[in-house]
């Protein structure tokens, strides 16, 4: 099957610190891949570093999305390109109406594929559908976007602007981290909803407890910057059993 | 973390697009300050032996006072007898009968400016005076205003026609002494607009000044007055800009609204001087106005709305004396500073009369090196019986190097009165930009958007196609290439 994302070779660094040290990792299209590490050992930055966070400076290697070196593209163009990130800290921004920024992103796209834009009545069934598809309540989009949410709030909101954006790469950075087991659940269920053959996931988790609702195909351990094994579902298991100092990370 | 700023720096500067210099055969100029200098402008403009007495009077008291200081501002001192106090260009002297005799060289200088004249492009629902350095070139709609009653004019034309309506009105809300730039302007101010409203008429369309100053080193001394009478309506707004020099302009108004029993007047302004080169800070408009409204009249209304985005220095507090009982005063304000722009701004709301209430919403923008205070003062007097106040201030500041301050006074006398204050202070972040970039939002998309949302309380304050207007100059001034 068609290579999806290549990452060959990468290094990068935050702040004058090397953190990703030699990362190679290849996602195809209806693959969902789990990254599990210890603390520090580089997840989120890789989830950065794919979608073009500033803070990130890459030091070597490539990185290939669909054909196209990613690492020369901005933010929105990859963005445009089907590159979504559900990020670990969803960001506030106070003023800015939730619904008016779905529709601004989904008609960002529009018009890169040359369609003409929604209007906002247009917009108001597509968004229905969505909201139901990933359970979350009307409510939601009269406030501003993520000002005021809770933790569990932040991440269903993310949720909902993956099912109306509909990436071809969802990077999930620690979904799960400050939901509670229900919340849990549903927000899993929203985004195993989302999937199909020609997408695929990246989830990057502490705990194992998120891959028994979202199930990967492939697991990889991240350790001080590189992948240090790869497997299948079992290895988040075992690595659930016997933490990350058996494998010597 | 230094690259990331420049990169939100970036947003901000966009070149000034109104900054333009119209060539004109230069007509008559006055330099220097001097009671000669006041005469020669009250006889050139054939003015009544009571204004001339009026200028003369409140010269010989600005003699007598100091330079204000208190405000947050910094600026070196200013050389009055530098400034050109009269300038008319030889095309704008002539007393003109219609629309058609004004030079195409001056209709030209508004089109460009978005602000057509000509019978042929006016402005559709809009009634527009158009002044250029110290003269009005044209008022539009007048006829048919004259029809509803109402009258819209310039200043200098109401003198000759309305002598007992400005008479009667001028100086009664900004005594003439009241403050050293307001005692200025009213010994030398020029033109500006006059509006009159009688009783029991709405006024049928907007009303609109648009200020230009065009000559260098010279100062605009604008004087607007309006009076709405018993049960009468109108919506007046303001515009400005002026082209890029190298030295400061000063801009020294004085506008005094009226309003009598259940009269309402709405008063918006959207301010677009020139604010100065953005590195060095050279250039750019002083903006030093005096501002206020007198609710007389019972459930009488005064409401502010403004959007400044232009000019070096910015001193500017619109006011309202709510004397009549029952009424309302409210004040609207965006004010965006960038570069090295400093803006000191906010309102009075002095509560006489019984059951008067105020609101205050104030945004401030600050970017790059500019300093943003708001200075309020909610007054309520002894006899003010169930007066109440609502202010909200918030302020937002784009980048690590602005400053933004708030001044709320407080003076109460009376017990039975409410008084709520809220303020909020925020930044845009790398971190939101970046957001919506991750959602294929661009980054000036992302500035504008959040910008509009901080202000959308004011903006929706303004007459319909100006909150459009007004939405569209944040932008410009927000949006910037990006590097």
């Amino acid at each position: 099957m068609n290579r999806m994302l290549e990452i060959r070779g990468l290094k990068a660094r935050i702040a004058g610190n090397d953190i990703l040290k030699g990362v190679d990792l290849t996602i195809r299209a209806g693959e969902t891949h789990a990254l599990m590490g210890p603390n520090g050992s580089g997840k989120s930055t890789l989830a950065k570093v794919i979608s073009g966070d500033p803070s990130v400076e890459i030091t070597a290697g490539e990185v290939n999305f669909e054909g196209h070196n990613l690492l020369e593209m901005e933010p929105e163009a990859r963005a445009l390109a089907g590159i979504f990130l559900a990020f670990q800290y969803p960001v506030e921004i106070p003023g800015v109406n939730n619904a008016a920024f779905l529709r601004m992103a989904y008609n960002a796209q529009r018009k890169a594929r040359g369609q003409e834009p929604a209007d906002p009545m247009e917009f108001d069934e597509i968004l229905k559908l969505k909201r139901e598809a990933v359970e979350v309540s009307a409510e939601f989009l009269d406030r501003a976007v993520n000002h005021g949410f809770s933790g569990g709030e932040k991440k269903r909101n993310e949720v909902l602007q993956m099912a109306v954006l509909e990436p071809k790469l969802a990077l999930l950075d620690e979904t799960d981290s400050g939901l509670d087991v229900d919340a849990l659940r549903s927000v899993a269920r929203g985004v195993n909803r989302l999937k199909t053959p020609s997408n695929a996931r990246l989830v990057v988790t502490h705990y194992q407890r998120l891959l028994d609702y979202i199930v990967p195909d492939f697991v990889h351990i991240l350790a001080d910057g590189r992948v240090l094994r790869s497997g299948d579902k079992t290895l988040a298991l075992e690595v659930e059993k016997r933490g990350y100092d058996w494998l010597g990370a | 973390m230094t690259d990331k700023n420049i990169r939100i720096e970036d947003l901000v500067n966009r070149d000034y697009q109104y900054g333009f210099k119209t060539e004109l055969e230069p007509g008559t100029t006055v330099q220097g300050l001097s009671e000669d200098t006041i005469r020669f402008i009250s006889a050139h403009k054939k003015e009544p032996k009571f204004m001339l007495d009026f200028r003369l009077k409140a010269y010989r008291q600005w003699l007598k006072m100091k330079e204000p200081r208190w405000a947050h501002l910094q600026y070196a001192p200013i050389d009055y007898q530098n400034i050109i106090y009269y300038a008319e260009p030889k095309a704008a002297a002539k007393k003109l009968k219609s629309l058609d005799e004004v030079d195409p060289e001056l209709l030209r200088t508004f089109e460009k400016l978005g602000i057509p004249l000509t019978e042929q492009k006016k402005l559709a629902g809009v009634a527009v005076d158009a002044i250029f350095d110290s003269v009005s070139v044209a008022t539009t709609f007048k006829e048919k205003l004259r029809e509803a009653g109402v009258i819209f004019c310039s200043f200098s034309e109401a003198v000759q026609e309305h002598p007992e309506i400005v008479e009667k009105y001028l100086s009664s809300v900004v005594p003439a002494t009241d403050n050293f730039f307001a005692a200025l302007n009213s010994a030398v101010f020029t033109d500006g607009s006059f509006v009159y409203v009688p009783r029991d008429t709405r006024c049928p369309m907007e009303l609109s000044s648009y200020f230009r100053i065009n000559t260098e080193n010279s100062g605009q001394f604008e004087r607007t007055l309006i009076v709405v009478e018993e049960n009468s309506h109108v919506s007046y707004l303001e515009g400005c800009t002026a082209p890029k020099f190298d030295t400061h302009q000063l801009h020294a108004a004085v506008v005094e609204l009226v309003a009598l029993d259940h009269a309402e007047i709405k008063y918006s302004t959207v301010q677009n001087w020139y604010a100065g080169d953005p590195a060095t800070g050279k250039g750019g408009i002083y903006n030093f106005v005096t501002k206020r409204g007198k609710c007389a009249g019972r459930r009488s209304k005064i409401s502010w709305t403004q959007v400044e985005t232009g000019s070096a220095i910015t001193w500017k507090y619109p006011s309202c004396i709510l004397s009549g009982d029952d009424s309302v005063g409210e004040f609207y304000s965006v004010a965006l500073t960038t570069g090295k722009q400093q803006a000191d701004t906010g309102t009075k709301m002095i509560h006489i009369g019984k059951n008067t209430r105020s609101t205050i919403v104030s945004k401030g923008i600050s970017a790059g090196q500019a300093s943003n205070n708001y200075r309020g003062l909610v007054q309520v007097s002894k006899g003010a019986e169930g007066a109440r106040n609502f202010t909200q201030c918030d302020s937002l500041l784009i980048g690590p190097n602005c400053g933004a301050h708030t001044f709320p006074y407080i003076d109460l006398q009376n017990a039975s009165s409410q008084v709520e204050h809220e303020a909020t202070t925020s930044r845009v972040s790398e971190d939101q930009l970046f957001y919506f970039q991750q959602r294929g939002i661009s980054k000036e998309d992302a500035m504008s958007s959040i910008i509009n949302g901080f202000c959308k309380q004011v903006f929706r304050e303004l007459p319909g196609e100006f909150a459009v207007e007004a939405t569209q100059l944040l932008g410009l001034k927000l949006e910037g290439t990006v590097g």
